[in-house]
Formats: structure tokens, C-alpha cells, sequence
């Protein structure tokens, strides 16, 4: 602790109002995760109410949810999605980067820049739309599990830009190297920078997987009116309103526990591709 | 204001060297203007020049050409069957088939449609027992969008006809010059070489051009017609209006039915208040707390982050929803601070408009900082040890490190995700819908729409709950054109975005 003593009390002051400071963030970052335990819990009522911990602790809402409510079809739809939409958008991200990144071919700047106009129109803007042509395919209502792979796989060619940037920073010299030995570029792909891309491949995927849980303003518009079609965000969605609130308000939380854990798990685990991902999609833009 | 030379440009601090580009822009924008206007009929006259330089070459192929090559501009594929390129040819033979079955018995009809939008849209019969029968005729939707998607596949076909007679053009050069054109073996192995970019992003594209560029061209021509509840397929027909929608929205008049005009100004000048707030709220207090955390001599760093990034983590569905309804007029908020007795009566934290938009950013905080968070430390560990240690001995402050170090690095780093993050911003939708679904909702506004709503909020409510397609399709066609302005003026002003090939 000598190490501490030699600090002048300016510094020693500084330090301890950034602990208060950081506790404090902490303490309210905390709230809402804490409270959503609580609820899931409580034993006595279902609806909302004044005191955050509960009088009886039980395992009722686990029970309601998993036997009298279609909440396990729902997460089974949402796994399905979000295993398929891992494979499939991990693939096709991948192809699209390495396809700008690496080669030089006539349209290219104009495929990028196309990409980067119609990333403006609000992705929102053409679900009518999208929703005829799956309508087309018979892809809604009853078979929204489908659809909704073929959706996010669909449009995910124009999330290449950070598995772009990744790429970008492998060495050219390695490839041209590889062709003068007479490697094609689908093996220059396979061999040489599939192996060295690992942490981007991790972070597509994780990405891919997560974010089919959290969709809802897709999965709601495909899935209109047809329960056993759901994901789970927009079946534990309408719990949560004025009908429903005073019967599942405390399901609706052990639900959220439900789908929370794995996914944060998955999350806490893979945190340090997330974080290269993020970092360099930031700095690469 | 006069324009400054290289070395006096460099010795500007970065806030008025920012503010010498904007002015610089805005200075350039009439000139740049003309100038883009002038190059209109120049462009005009060029795309002539190549359309009859594509025209010429293909007559040049087909009076040149032999009996092969001329026929292979009525039968595709002809030349190349009997050029040893079967399986080129029996490709094009089979894609002109499909094409002339797909325009006969469903594009033609559809796309001879487009014009009127159908005539009839329910017969009404009386049969044989005297009970009224309705026959659905013309249904106005599917023949926008199968006309939308037939116009695709034709632009398509033609692509792969002009293909078509180059190949044939080429590969009759070759003969004549003695050499065999590459067979189907060498094609397939030049896909996965030279060529190798067609496999990789033939699907990846197909599935853009399906899902993303027709929907949106679709919605574009919406914007067009008067397709809204009242004019609902199968029962009702909807038509062609021209710009009427446009004036609708962005009317002047702002009394009676000027009031979709005056609810899209408040709500765009909101949706910009957000985005703005939002994202450099975020970004200020993002960094501010990575450089507390990453701070010499604070223990416990990888706890402080972990917690901080498990809203990250937590679907947005459930963690939002959940502070939605903490923060409700019944919510735990309110009643712990009336048993505290802070307050007397219940805050209408998220009812009240003019809270409710505070509220939204705050909770937006909550989101938002850890991501900061994270980037801001990967970039702070970045910046050279050795500038603070020189810093500390010329005596700088921490506060002067920090405005002329770490923030010009940051800002210089994170300048293209900043202006990700803004038009991200715009179009966040989950924030608002999840935590108030644009509520309070208010009298002044029509269509629907609160006084938390964002443009991209207020278009759901649009389709969703009232069905007026028309009006948000053009919402939309306006959430592009502001996002598109603000991008533009934001890459002219940064530089280091554009040259890609720099970083390689």
C-alpha cells in the first residue's frame, strides 16, 4: 500500500469521486436487470405493482409461461431464425466483403455506392412491399418462420462494412503471392483468408444470431395475427398492453429472464470479438 | 471571408478549422450548384454519345455477323451451340424461354395494367337463386407490384440478350481468327477464379435487388397513387394522383388540411433534435466514462465494464419494454418516490410531451454509453503513451490533454461512425416504439401521430394502424432525402471518409 501513500490528496480526491461516479452508473445500469428478477420471482399477482421485492418467492411465472402459454413455440421459432439467419448471413457477409475488399471489377463503386444510397431509405419503408412478395412465395402468416429467414438473409449483402474493413487490413502481398503460385481465388478465399478472418467470422455470426431475438418491427408485420408464428419479441410484446398487462406483467418478466440469459451468456462470452468488431467498424466506418 | 493557405489552414484549432470548411462549403455550394447544373446537358449528351456507340457496335455485330450470329439475336444461345459453348448455349435457349412464358402468361398482363391501375375491382352478379355473388377483378396492389416486377425481369433480359450477342460477336472473331472460344469447362473454372466475384455475389445481389431495391422502388411509385384505407384492394381500386401526396405533406398552409404539413414539420424538426442530442450526448458521455474506467489507478475495470455492456446484451425488447413501464404513470418510479415522499403527486414521466422527449433521450443514455464505451476504449488505448507523457512535462493540464489529445484523436477516429451513428439515430426506431410508441399522442398532430414520435415511428403508425400507404410512403421518400442531404454534406466536409484505397 505504499504504493497509494506516495499519491498527493488532489489525485487521491479525483480517484474517489470517479469510484463514486462509476458506482453510481453501475448501480443505475443495474436497476432495470434487477427489478426484472424481482418481478419474474414474485410469487403473489401478476400485474404490476408499488414495491419492487416481492413478498413470496416462487417459480409460478416459469410454470405459466412454459405450460399455459405459447411461449416455448415462440422461442423455438426465434432459435430456428436466429440458427439459420447465423449460417446463412455469416455466409453471405463474408462473400460480399471478400468480393469488394479483394477484387477490382468493373461496377464495383457502383454496386457500393448503391448500397450505401438504398441504406438510406428507411428499412421500414419497403416492408410493405417485401411483405406482398413473400406473400407471393406464401411465406406469411403460418409460415413467417421461413419468411423472415429469407428476409434478413435477403438484405444482409449490405452489412458487409465491417467484415469489409477487417478485410482490408489482411495484406494484399499475401494473396498475389498465393496467385503467382497458381492458386485461384476461390482457393486464395478458402485457404488463405478464411483462416486469418476467425475473429470477423466470429462476430458475424454472433451478430447474426442475436439480433433475430430482438426484431420486432419485421417479425410483428410478417407474423400479423398468427400466433404460433411469433418470435419472441412480438409475443412477449403483447403482454405488455392494457388488456393483457395485469394478467402477464410478471410472466411477460420471466420470459424476458428466459430469453435474456442465454443471449447475454453468449454475449459476456464472445464480448472480446464484439468489441474488435465494433472498434474496427468504427474506425473503418 | 478569405481563403487561407495550406500551413494557416493546419494551424487552425479543429473547431474553427470545422467551422472554415463549412463556410468554405456553404461558399462553394452555389458555384458547385451551376456547376453540377451545367454538367447536365454534358452528361445528357454523353449518355447519348454511349447509347449509340452500344447501338452502333451491336448493328457493327449483326451486319458482320454470320448466319449464327444474326440468328442468335432472335434465338439466343443459337450462335453458341454450334461455337462447341453448350452449356452457354443451352443457358441463354433456356432464359429466353422462361422469359417469353413469363411475359405471356403473367408479365404482359400485369405491365399493359400499369396505366390505369384496373378498371374493375368487384363484379357483382346475382345467381340462379337470386343471392348477390362479388367477383374480385382487378386488384390495383398486385398490379403495381407485378408490373414493378416485370419491368425488373425485363431490364434483366435485356441485360442478358446484350450479353448474349456480344458473346456470339466475340466468338465469331475468335473463329475467324482460328481460335476455339472457351468451352463450359473454362467457364466454370473462370467463376471461380478471375471471375471469381460473379459466384460470390450473384445470391448475396439477387437477393438486394429482390428484397430491397423492388420493395423500395415500389413504395416510391406508391407515394404516387392514393392507396390508403379508403382505397383498399381487392374492394376498392386505388389510382394514379401525381405529386398530390407531396403537396399534401409539405403544403405551406398549415390551417385545416394543411395540418399533415404542419405535424411532418414538428415531428421532422424533432426527429433531427433527436438524432442530434442522441448521438453526441452519447458520444461525449461515452467517452467520458471510458476515460474514467481506463483512468491509472481505478481497480476493478473489467467489472465496471462488464456490468455497463450488459444492456448491450439484453434484447432491446425486453430491457426497454420493462423501463417503458418503470417509468409509467402506475410505475415502480413514481410510487417509490411518492412513498419517499418526494413527490406529492405521479409524474407523467413518459406522458407529459415535453418530459417525454427528455425522457427518451435520458433512457437513450442508458443504451447508448456502453457502445460508446467500448469504442472509446479501443481507441483511446490506441493514441501514443508518449503524447501525454510530453504533455505532462510542458505542464498541460488534464483538461488541456484531453481537448488538444484525446479529443481531436477521437474525433478524428470516430468521424465516420458519428455520422453512421446520426443517420442510425434518425431511423431508430426501437427506442422511441419501445418506450413510448410515439405517445403522448396530441391533438395538434394528425395522422396518428405523438409527440415522441420520429419520422420512422410515425411511418409505422402510418401502415400499420391506419393503413394511409400513400402518405407514408412519402414520409419515407423524405426520410431518405434528409438522410441523403445530411450524409452528402457530411462527406464533403470530411475528406479522410472518400479515399478508400488508403487504408489498404
Amino acid at each position: 500500500m505504499v504504493r497509494y501513500k506516495s499519491k498527493s490528496g488532489k489525485e487521491r480526491f479525483i480517484l474517489g469521486s470517479i469510484y463514486v461516479f462509476l458506482i453510481t452508473l453501475c448501480a443505475i445500469w443495474l436497476i432495470p436487470f434487477i427489478y426484472l428478477v424481482f418481478q419474474a420471482f414474485r410469487g403473489e399477482s401478476t400485474a404490476m405493482v408499488t414495491y419492487v421485492i416481492p413478498k413470496e418467492w416462487s417459480l409460478r411465472n416459469f410454470e405459466i409461461l412454459l405450460t399455459e402459454t405459447k411461449f416455448l413455440q415462440w422461442y423455438f421459432n426465434t432459435l430456428v431464425i436466429a440458427l439459420a439467419n447465423a449460417v446463412l448471413q455469416t455466409i453471405i457477409v463474408l462473400c460480399v466483403a471478400y468480393a469488394l475488399s479483394r477484387m477490382r471489377f468493373k461496377g464495383r463503386r457502383f454496386i457500393m455506392n448503391a448500397m450505401l444510397v438504398l441504406g438510406m431509405f428507411p428499412g421500414f419503408l419497403s416492408m410493405i412491399a417485401t411483405y406482398f412478395i413473400l406473400k407471393l412465395f406464401g411465406l406469411t402468416s403460418e409460415n413467417s418462420v421461413p419468411g423472415l429467414i429469407l428476409i434478413y438473409a435477403a438484405s444482409s449483402g449490405m452489412g458487409y462494412y465491417i467484415a469489409k474493413g477487417f478485410f482490408d487490413t489482411i495484406p494484399k502481398s499475401l494473396d498475389e503471392a498465393a496467385r503467382i503460385d497458381g492458386a485461384s481465388r476461390s482457393r486464395v478465399f478458402f485457404r488463405i483468408i478464411m483462416p486469418m478472418a476467425k475473429p470477423i467470422i466470429i462476430y458475424t455470426i454472433m451478430m447474426a444470431f442475436i439480433a433475430p431475438w430482438g426484431d420486432f418491427m419485421y417479425a410483428s408485420l410478417i407474423s400479423f395475427g398468427h400466433e404460433d408464428a411469433y418470435n419472441v419479441a412480438v409475443g412477449l410484446y403483447k403482454w405488455l398492453d392494457k388488456e393483457h398487462i395485469n394478467s402477464y406483467f410478471t410472466i411477460f418478466c420471466a420470459g424476458g429472464l428466459f430469453v435474456s440469459v442465454p443471449i447475454t451468456a453468449l454475449f459476456m462470452s464472445l464480448q472480446k470479438y464484439y468489441v474488435e468488431g465494433v472498434t474496427g467498424g468504427a474506425v473503418k466506418g | 471571408m478569405k481563403k487561407l493557405s495550406e500551413l494557416e489552414y493546419l494551424g487552425l484549432s479543429p473547431s474553427k478549422r470545422f467551422g472554415y470548411d463549412f463556410s468554405v462549403f456553404l461558399r462553394n455550394l452555389p458555384v458547385k450548384l451551376s456547376g453540377f447544373l451545367k454538367k447536365i446537358p454534358l452528361g445528357l449528351w454523353r449518355i447519348v454519345l454511349t447509347v449509340t456507340g452500344f447501338l452502333k457496335e451491336l448493328g457493327g455485330i449483326f451486319i458482320k455477323g454470320d448466319f449464327k450470329t444474326r440468328t442468335s439475336f432472335f434465338v439466343m444461345g443459337f450462335g453458341q451451340l454450334f461455337r462447341h459453348q453448350v452449356g452457354r448455349g443451352i443457358i441463354f435457349l433456356l432464359m429466353e424461354i422462361i422469359f417469353i412464358g413469363f411475359m405471356v402468361f403473367f408479365g404482359f398482363g400485369y405491365l399493359s395494367d400499369m396505366g390505369s391501375l384496373g378498371e374493375v375491382a368487384v363484379e357483382r352478379t346475382i345467381n340462379e337463386y337470386g343471392l348477390e355473388i362479388l367477383t374480385y377483378k382487378d386488384n390495383s396492389l398486385k398490379i403495381l407490384l407485378y408490373g414493378v416486377l416485370t419491368i425488373f425481369f425485363i431490364i434483366g433480359f435485356i441485360y442478358t440478350w446484350v450479353i448474349n450477342v456480344k458473346q456470339n460477336g466475340t466468338a465469331q472473331k475468335l473463329i475467324e481468327q482460328g481460335i476455339r472460344p472457351k468451352g463450359f469447362k473454362a467457364d466454370i473454372k473462370s467463376l471461380a477464379d478471375e471471375q471469381y466475384y460473379k459466384t460470390l455475389l450473384a445470391v448475396p445481389l439477387l437477393g438486394i435487388v429482390v428484397f430491397t431495391v423492388i420493395p423500395i422502388f415500389f413504395m416510391i411509385l406508391i407515394a404516387f397513387t392514393n392507396y390508403d384505407y379508403s382505397h383498399l384492394p381487392p374492394e376498392k381500386l386505388f389510382d394514379w394522383v401525381g405529386f398530390e401526396n407531396f403537396r399534401t405533406m409539405l403544403s405551406t398552409d398549415i390551417s385545416g388540411s394543411g395540418k399533415f404539413a404542419y405535424t411532418f414539420r414538428e415531428i421532422l424538426i424533432w426527429t433531427l433534435i433527436w438524432a442530434l442530442v442522441a448521438t453526441f450526448s452519447n458520444y461525449f458521455l461515452g467517452m467520458f466514462v471510458a476515460i474514467c474506467i481506463n483512468r491509472k489507478g481505478i481497480r476493478f475495470k473489467k467489472v465496471f465494464r462488464t456490468i455497463l455492456v450488459m444492456t448491450i446484451a439484453v434484447p432491446q425488447f425486453v430491457s426497454l419494454l420493462l423501463v417503458s413501464k418503470m417509468f409509467a404513470d402506475e410505475g415502480i418510479v413514481n410510487s417509490f418516490l411518492l412513498s419517499l415522499g418526494a413527490i406529492t403527486e405521479k409524474i407523467g414521466w413518459l406522458s407529459t410531451p415535453n418530459l417525454a422527449k427528455i425522457m427518451v433521450l435520458v433512457i437513450n443514455l442508458w443504451v447508448g454509453i456502453p457502445y460508446l464505451m467500448l469504442i472509446a476504449t479501443g481507441v483511446l488505448m490506441n493514441i501514443p503513451a508518449d503524447l501525454y507523457e510530453s504533455a505532462k512535462i510542458d505542464g498541460a493540464s488534464g483538461i488541456r490533454q484531453f481537448t488538444k489529445i484525446t479529443l481531436p484523436y477521437m474525433l478524428f477516429v470516430t468521424g465516420p461512425y458519428l455520422l453512421t451513428s446520426f443517420t442510425a439515430n434518425i431511423n431508430n426506431f426501437n427506442v422511441i416504439y419501445l418506450l413510448t410508441g410515439g405517445r403522448p399522442k396530441t391533438l395538434a398532430y394528425e395522422g396518428g401521430a405523438g409527440s415522441t414520435d420520429l419520422l420512422i415511428t410515425w411511418l409505422y403508425t402510418m401502415t400499420v394502424t391506419n393503413n394511409d400507404y400513400k402518405l407514408a410512403a412519402v414520409i419515407g421518400i423524405l426520410v431518405f432525402i434528409v438522410v441523403a442531404a445530411i450524409s452528402l454534406v457530411v462527406y464533403n466536409l470530411s475528406p479522410a471518409i472518400k479515399n478508400e484505397e488508403d487504408f489498404q
